[in-house]
């Protein structure tokens, strides 16, 4: 199992609310760590926006809208290891990233699936992997930071 | 491993298992090297747990996203 990261998690908020913070680029950016020029996501388009991590600021993050269907499914396809602003990375295959919104008891079910891994070339990943380790411990500080204060 | 261990008690022929390991080689998963006059073949575990890392990594920054995203509309 090489190929897909699957994550599901249950947020006490009703799905219009789940549904703001993914579809709205200020708001999806602001949980992500990407600053995404102003409004709403729509199926095709092709958005562009640095990575708003200390440290990541350099790196630009494009995605390309799959799916927009409101309050239910978004997807975006992307290069996930696009890390190196010398590389261009728009012939090499892409991973798809899926959100999807249910209703659940007490909030909204949101389920992510990021699939196509095992098409991206080793290299390229072991490439990722080293510039990865460089900032993740920063990273994670800083959002323990984050995470604590907003409590 | 030869490919005389390879194909040993199997039905593939020697050709069809070299064409495979070719592939997997390609993709870093195996090396071969000679021995004598013996082609050997050998995995390379550490590409596969390199891939595994990665995915590791990337699974762990999209739990701190959604801890992120938790904090955002659930206050």
């Amino acid at each position: 199992m090489t190929d897909r990261i699957e994550k599901q998690i249950l947020l006490r908020a009703p799905r219009s609310r789940v549904w703001r913070a993914i579809f709205d680029k200020t708001e999806f950016g602001a949980w992500f760590g990407v600053k995404f020029p102003a409004g709403t996501f729509a199926a095709g388009e092709k958005v562009s926006g640095n990575i708003t991590h200390p440290g990541y600021e350099h790196f630009v993050m494009d995605i390309e809208l799959i799916s927009v269907t409101p309050e239910r499914q978004l997807s975006y396809r992307w290069h996930p290891y696009a890390v190196d602003p010398n590389v261009d990375y728009s012939s090499e295959p892409t991973t798809l990233v899926t959100f999807t919104l249910e209703d659940a008891a007490d909030g909204t079910l949101l389920t992510i699936v990021e699939s196509g891994f095992d098409q991206i070339p080793l290299h390229r990943r072991a490439e990722a992997m080293r510039m990865n380790d460089r900032g993740w411990t920063e990273q994670t500080t800083n959002i323990k930071r984050h995470v604590t204060a907003s409590r | 491993m030869s490919i005389t261990r390879l194909t040993e008690g199997s039905y593939v022929t020697r050709q069809a298992v070299t064409k495979h390991l070719n592939v997997l080689a390609e993709a870093g998963l195996v090396r071969d090297y000679w021995q004598g006059r013996e082609r050997v073949w050998e995995l390379r575990t550490e590409q596969l747990e390199k891939a595994r890392s990665v995915l590791d990594t990337i699974s762990a920054q999209w739990d701190s996203a959604l801890q992120r995203l938790r904090a955002m509309v659930e206050e």
